[in-house]
Order: C-alpha cells, then structure tokens, then sequence
C-alpha cells in the first residue's frame, strides 16, 4: 500500500513538469495560431485586428501570465479554447477519446489473446520446428510496419474477398455496437498484430527463463503434469515483463494512433494532435498532451498495481 | 525378496547426435524398504543425475536413459522398471511412490504461490484430496516437520521463511503422500550448520517414523557417518566403491575413498589446528591488522515517509588483532556480520564508527595493504579479460602503470599459485574452479597485500580440490608472511588454517582466542552449540537434537547504544563475552 502511495506522491509533480515542457515546446516552433488559422486570409487583417482575435484567444500576454492563466484553468478543469475548432479543449478532447480508448482495448486484446499463448506454445517447444515457426512469424510481425500490414489487410480483402473495410461516418460503440465494432476490427488487427509478435517474443523469453527455475523441477517431483506446470507453476511467475511490455504500450495507444488513424479514415486522439501542432493550436496542444500524459501516469500505476497482486515479493516487502 | 529399488547398469546422457555426452557409465545399487544409502562425490560425478534419473525428472533437464533398469516396487507390490515407465506412469509415481527434496529450498518453491497451498497441491494431487482436507492434511504435514505456529504460516509466501523453514516445508511436501522413497539432493548445503543439524535431525526422526528408504546425495563424508546405512562413492559417473557404512569408513579400499576420509578437512574438535606461534612472540611482534570498536550499523526506515524507526546493528563492537604470518578466523553463521566485517575492513561498506590499522611487515603503512578474496571464483573474474588482464587490475588500481617487471611477477606468481605458465593469454572460463581460486589469490598478491582477507574463500570448491588451495594458503602464508582474515562457516576448513578464532553472533564477539582452545574448549554457549552441530566422521548414525532457538533480531531502536562488552578471560589466550544477565550480576 505505501508502495503505491509513494507512486500517487509524484502524480502531480510530473504533471507539472509535463505542462512547463508543452507550453514551452510549443511556442518555441515557429509561427503563430492567429496566422495558422486563418492562413492567406491573414494577410488582409489590420494589425488592430490581429490584435483583437489574439486578445480574445488570451495571446497577447507575456509567456509567464499565459502560463499562469492556463494552469489556473487547468486546475478548475478548464483547458482554455481550441483555436482551429473554437470549442473548449476538453470537449474537443472527449470527443476522440471513446474512439482511441476502444482502439487501443481492442488491440491489447488482440494481442495479449494470441501472443501470450503463443509464446508459452514456443517455450515448451524449444528449438523444435513449431518454436521456429513461431519465433519467424514474430520476427516479421515486429519488423513490418503497421500501415503495411493495414494497408495489406485492406488489399487482400478487398481484391481477394471483394470486400471494402466500413469507412466513412464514424459510428459510435453508443448508437450502434456492432457497426461500431465491425467499423473497428480491421484498425484493431492492425494495431494489434505488430504487438502481437512483441507480446510473443517477451512471453516465449520470459518462460523459458521461469521453466528452467528449480521451483518448476519441484513442482514436477510432486507429480504434477506438464501442462499444470507450466500454466499453474510457470505462467504467474512470467507475466511481469509481460505486464511491463503491454503497460507501456497500452499508454502510447491511448496517446492515438496517427498511421491507423490515417488508413481507415478514423477521428481518434492521434490526428488530432497532429493537426494541432500543424495549426498551433497551442490549447489544444498542450490539453491534449497533458491529457496523454495523465493516461499515461494512470496506466504506469495500474500496472504497478499489476505487480503488486502478481508478486508477493512486492506487495509484503522484504522477509518479515 | 521385496527390494525397494534395484538399479542394474544405468547410463544416462545428455544431448544428441554428435553433441551426445554420456555422464553415468552404468551405475549398479540395491536399495531395501527403510534403508538409507548415501551416495558421495564431487560435482560433475554425476550423483546428481543419477537421482534425478530414479524419478526421470532428468528427462525435464534435457538428459536421456541410455539403458539399463531400474525395477521399483511399488506400496501395491508391483515392479515397475522406471527406466522406460511411460511419462503419464511416472507422474503417478513421483510424488505418490517417491519424494524429492533439493538442494536450494530459497529457490525450490515457487515464489508467488503461499507455502500452505504448495503443499495442499502435494495433497491433492496424490491423494485427490478436496481443498478442505488438504489444508488439514497439510497443517498436520507442518506439525510433523515441526513448524511452530503452523497455522500461521500456511498463508507465507517463500520469501517470508528462513531457509531452514523452507527446507522443512520441502520435507513436508516431499512426504505428503508418505512415498516409500525419499531423495534428498545435497538437502542441507545451502543451510547454516545448525540448521544442518536440525534438518538432517528431522530427517532421521521422519525415516524413523516413516520407515522411508532413502537416497541421500551429498559431497559430506561427516553427514553420510551421521545418517546412512550404505554407501555408494561415484567418481566420473562410475561406481568406485560402495557398502555398509562401517565398512566403508573403516577399511576404504578405493584411494578415492581413502582420500576422502583422510586428505579432506574434517571437523575434530581442535586437534588438528595448526602450531600456534608462541604467545610471547605474539607480544612482541607488531599486529600486521589492528581493530578496535568496529561497528556497522544500517538505517532502518518505514512508513510512507520513511521515517527513520531504529537502525540494523550489524556489527556491534569489534576488536581483534592479526599478526603478521597469523591466521584469525572469523565463524558465524549467515546474519552474524562476518562478511560485513570483512567488506568494512576493505571499505565496501562504511563503518559507523571504529577504527582500524594495517601495518606492513616493516611498520610503515602502505598504499594497498589489505586484498580480499572473495567466495565464488567463478562470479569473482571478469569473464571478458584474460589473465593478464585481471592480474594487472589491481596494480591499475593502485596507480601504477603495468612494466616488464609487473609481467615478471605474474608469471612468478603463477608458478607459485601452480598454474600452467602459459595461463596469461587464457580467460577465466578455461579454468576449472579451482584453478579459478588459485587466480584470485595470485590477483590479490599481485601488489604484494600484508594481509589477506579471505571471505568463504574455498566454500565454493569441491572438497578434495578444497584441501589443496587450503594447503596453498599456508604455504603461501609461511613464506610471504601474511595475515589472514578467514571468514567461514565451515569449521573443519576452519580448524585446518586458523591459528586464533573469533566467534560471532549477533553482530558481536562472542569467543575470541587460539584455535585449538575455542574448539576444544568452547566456552560461550553459542559457541558450543555451533561446534556440536558440525558434522563428524566420528559420530556414526548419531541422532542429532532438534532445537529451534531463533536467532535474535539486529534491529535496535533509535539512539540504542549497547551496554559496554565485558569480557571474561578463560585461560592463555582465550577470551569469551560474559552475557548482558550475568554481566549484571557480576556488577552488582
């Protein structure tokens, strides 16, 4: 318990951090949101006016009173105004992040349903043909990029099958669940299987490192059979770098992902945060990046929690 | 008629094809219900394999069973040759028929499962017990090792318990289903010598109860007196010898045998210490290691905030002196602060107070005066450079620029340690462990040290290879005329190179004086419980006592200061702590 409270302790201190670093990372690019948004239009305004929709978006202070304002804004929830969609961040935000959120779910499903059973299989099968062939369909996995693999996807179905993956409007998991899932399985898979094949790799290591312990020799001298071993004995004492591995990449997707984003046409967390910076957008910028951030912190916890219930040794500290 | 095991011919090996190496050459044994048989030798002798064989766990670690036969009978009185028993057979009988304990109980349970579980498992398994009766059977299984407060203990996690605890658990487990044989691989070497004592005590009671034949594998010529009925010595993966106990010990006919008996350190209550050199002598010479009240103490936090709540005195007090040409050994048992000591004195922890002085033979104090030697040999080297490489690590270290006469010494000092003069270009893994050790005692002569602190320094080595570096040391010693500070748990290795001996406990200086004096006379009650739990050729099927005093914990409160230490002398050189009760006593 003290354990993860130390860990909450520094929550606000690397929000703080990560809120200095955007707000200044930002401004140091070049170029302003006023000119951004309006683009050659802005060349026909008068400076007075310039001045006046710089005012309005709270731009014309120095850097250090922005900083302040927004931060205040921050703490009462408030994310300022986005420029280029002239609605307050947050909304803008919360409206992307179902679409991430169950992109990034569905994905970790995806991979941690095939992957780990998959690098278990390998590791029982050490250096026969089956562990080859999985360790060769994970190399490929990690090595190809995911829009390739997306964009394979989207070609063999619709030349092989005739089938087109469901572009066009995004329909919400609300109003229709199931158009919802099928607009999401193709984008998932394609997430998924390029982590499928880290998941594999980390698993298949990690148990072959536990099978070799003494404690799976002891628990084979007390008659246990080989498939008890292996997922009573061995699986609980390999999940640690698994847990680390998807942690961590659990948080990259719930900062979106831009390439999938792309493919298959989906307003998620990801474009948006590009179109931002492109636009600088800097509300929006920063918003969005502490709000990445703070998923971020929220995962790395949880998984700590993962670990706590996954080792004794962690969760009662040293011999007692 | 009714054998319980009945091995014929059995070879096993490793790997296939080209790569196949066969590690036993057709062993042959005969084992009776309720019978023990010892079977003795050194690593890579393949006594090991050949247990794991009897129960094919061998199969699991990539080993195969080349022929032979191994007939078994079972409780039911069915004869199974195990050598080809089918693997859905063999899970039936392992466990059910035959237990096995191993060798590191820290590591032999599985970390993230309780002990009580583990042991239902065993229950469950063979018997097909429910969960509900198998947690009774296995609060009775606790009881039965002698686990206090069993209860309790079922929800603890491995790393909870002690070592010897989770060895009893083992035991526990092992017999759940109360299998007709028990085998124990090297049971107690990874343990203290008192718990030693007491496990090798449980496990005769339990055979005496059980009537459980027994496979007990060990490298300890002092167990195997203390606890077979037969034994069986393997050199090589071959039989060299093997009989009834008594034969073996009075009359081996093998020079194995013999060399086990005799060129191995055994314990014998300080009649084969070494000649001491003479007290006045003592008094005249300058000390080469002078230690006065050193103490060690780690903080100890807790909380959220880490308030500091008390510290861990680990070493409490310590003051000795070493001469030049004089060996001191410093005995205890893990958590006693020996090695502390050891790594304060060379400045790997920093001492909280204390002080401590090394002189050269000539009374001028140097640069690199104090090398260490560490326990294992094979974790010691740098695998990634060669001889000469490590042999000019610590004149680097010493600022000096390695010449043509630092060359000179290396090769001299190879010779000396007895190495092949063409070593310097090798790297540490084409060097057996031995020969290893020989290599960290030339690196730490390299820049000519006045003393040398050995931490466990041969405990690592196989025994026969163990008397032969012991030898080197003295030979080394007498002629270069270094001080030694030899820790070690081991006292027949103790008793084979010390000429004084500090006992700690707690922390503390318990006994402190010439060898033969403290071994033979042992004065402080730790001390002689220490000295009757070593295992002796001598004490044949000796039952050991079963005792569980605990240790006592190192963490003192805040702003704790010990009561100043009072000594009581004991004869010419022989010193023992008066206890804080009698030192009470004798004050008022």
């Amino acid at each position: 318990m003290t354990y993860l409270l130390r860990r909450l302790i520094t929550f606000p201190l690397v929000m703080l951090g990560v809120s200095v670093l955007v707000f200044v990372a930002i401004r140091l690019v070049p170029g302003d949101s006023i000119t951004a948004m309006l683009g050659t239009e802005a060349g026909l305004l008068t400076p007075e006016q310039k001045q006046a929709l710089a005012a309005y978006f709270g731009l014309d202070h120095s850097w250090p009173v922005q900083y302040g304002r927004w931060l205040l804004g921050v703490l009462s929830a408030d994310l300022g105004l986005s420029v280029t969609y002239g609605k307050p961040v947050l909304d803008v935000i919360l409206e992307r992040f179902p679409l991430t959120l169950q992109l990034a779910c569905l994905s970790m499903l995806i991979a941690i349903g095939i992957g780990l059973p998959l690098g278990v299989f390998a590791a029982t099968r050490k250096e026969r043909g089956s562990d080859l062939a999985v360790r060769i369909f994970a190399m490929i996995g990690q090595s190809t990029p995911s829009f390739v693999i997306g964009l394979m996807i989207i070609y063999v179905l619709s030349a092989g099958f005739g089938v087109l993956p469901a572009m066009g409007q995004f329909i919400p998991f609300s109003e229709d669940p199931l158009g919802n899932l099928g607009q999401l399985i193709l984008p998932s898979l394609t997430l998924g299987l390029s982590f499928t094949a880290s998941v594999t790799r980390i698993s298949r290591s990690a148990m072959l490192d536990v099978l070799s312990d003494d404690y799976v020799r002891t628990a084979r001298s007390k008659g246990a059979t080989r498939r008890r071993v292996i997922w009573r004995h061995a699986l609980p004492n390999a999940l640690i770098p698994v847990v680390t591995l998807s942690g961590v990449e659990f948080g990259y997707l719930l900062g979106g992902a831009v390439l999938v984003e792309q493919i298959f046409a989906l307003p998620g967390l990801g474009r948006m945060v590009l179109d931002a910076i492109l636009q600088r957008d800097y509300a929006l910028v920063q918003g969005s990046v502490l709000f990445v951030a703070l998923n971020f912190m929220i995962v790395n916890l949880l998984v700590d929690l993962a670990y706590v219930m996954l080792d004794p040794r962690i969760r009662l500290g040293g011999r007692s | 008629m009714n054998r319980l095991l009945s091995v014929r011919g059995l070879k096993v090996g490793f790997g296939r094809g080209n790569a196949a190496k066969t590690v036993v050459h057709g062993v042959d044994f005969d084992l009776e219900p309720g019978e023990t048989l010892a079977i003795v030798g050194e690593s890579g002798s393949g006594k090991s394999v050949t247990a794991l064989s009897i129960n094919r766990l061998i199969d699991d670690g990539g080993g195969r069973i080349l022929g032979g036969r191994m007939e078994f009978t079972t409780a039911r009185g069915e004869v199974i040759d195990l050598a080809c028993a089918t693997d859905r057979r063999m899970e039936t009988i392992r466990g059910s028929e035959i237990g096995m304990i191993f060798q590191e109980p820290m590591t032999s349970l599985n970390p993230v499962i309780p002990i009580g579980r583990q042991i239902e498992e065993a229950f469950r398994l063979q018997r097909g017990l429910g969960r509900a009766a198998a947690r009774l059977e296995t609060l009775n299984a606790l009881e039965r090792v002698r686990i206090p407060d069993a209860e309790r203990r079922l929800g603890y996690y491995p790393h909870q318990l002690s070592g010897g605890m989770l060895q009893r658990v083992m035991i526990a487990m092992a017999l759940a289903a109360n299998p007709r044989l028990l085998i124990a691989d090297e049971p107690t070497t990874a343990l203290d010598v008192s718990v030693q004592a007491q496990i090798m005590a449980l496990l005769a009671e339990l055979r005496r109860e059980t009537g459980t034949g027994m496979i007990f594998i060990t490298h300890d010529m002092g167990l195997v007196a203390g606890i077979a009925d037969r034994v069986l010595v393997m050199i090589a993966g071959r039989v060299v010898e093997q009989g009834r106990l008594d034969d073996i010990f009075d009359r081996p006919r093998h020079p194995y045998t013999q060399h086990l008996l005799q060129a191995v350190p055994h314990f014998s209550h300080g009649r084969k210490v070494r000649r001491h050199m003479s007290p006045a002598g003592r008094e005249m010479a300058r000390p080469a290691l002078k230690v006065e009240g050193l103490t060690v103490r780690f903080p100890a936090t807790a909380g959220l905030l880490r308030r500091p709540v008390g510290a861990i005195h680990a070493v409490e007090g310590i003051g000795f002196d070493v001469m030049p040409g004089e060996t001191l050994a410093v005995v205890g048992e893990s958590g006693s602060g020996k090695s502390t000591t050891a790594r304060a004195l060379l400045g790997l922890v920093k001492p909280s107070s204390g002080t401590f002085s090394v002189m050269s033979a000539e009374g001028l104090a140097r640069r690199k005066p104090m090398q260490m030697v560490f326990q294992n040999p094979y974790a010691s080297l740098n695998p990634r450079l060669d001889v000469e490489g490590l042999l000019a690590e610590p004149v680097l270290a010493g600022g000096v620029r390695p010449d043509a006469s630092t060359r000179q010494r290396m090769v001299a000092l190879l010779e000396r340690v007895g190495l092949p003069a063409d070593s310097l270009r090798r790297f540490p893994h084409e060097f057996s462990g031995g020969q290893r050790q020989r290599l960290c005692i030339a690196r730490a002569l390299m820049v000519d040290p006045s003393v040398l602190v050995l931490d466990e320094a041969v405990s690592a080595l196989d025994v026969s290879v163990q008397a032969r570096v012991l030898d080197l040391l003295i030979d080394l010693q007498n002629e270069l005329k270094l001080a030694y500070l030899f820790v070690s748990h081991d006292m027949a290795v103790v008793e084979r190179i010390a000429h004084r001996i500090a006992v700690l406990y707690a922390g503390r200086i318990v006994e402190i004086g010439r060898a033969d004096a403290v071994l033979s006379n042992p004065r402080h009650d730790y001390t002689r419980r220490l000295i009757a739990a070593v295992p002796t050729t001598e004490r044949r099927r000796d039952v050991f006592r079963l005792e569980t005093a605990a240790v006592p914990s190192l963490l003192r409160p805040r702003g704790y200061e010990p009561p100043e230490a009072v000594w009581q002398v004991c004869g010419e050189d022989h010193q023992v702590l008066v206890e804080r009760a009698a030192a009470a006593k004798e004050i008022r």
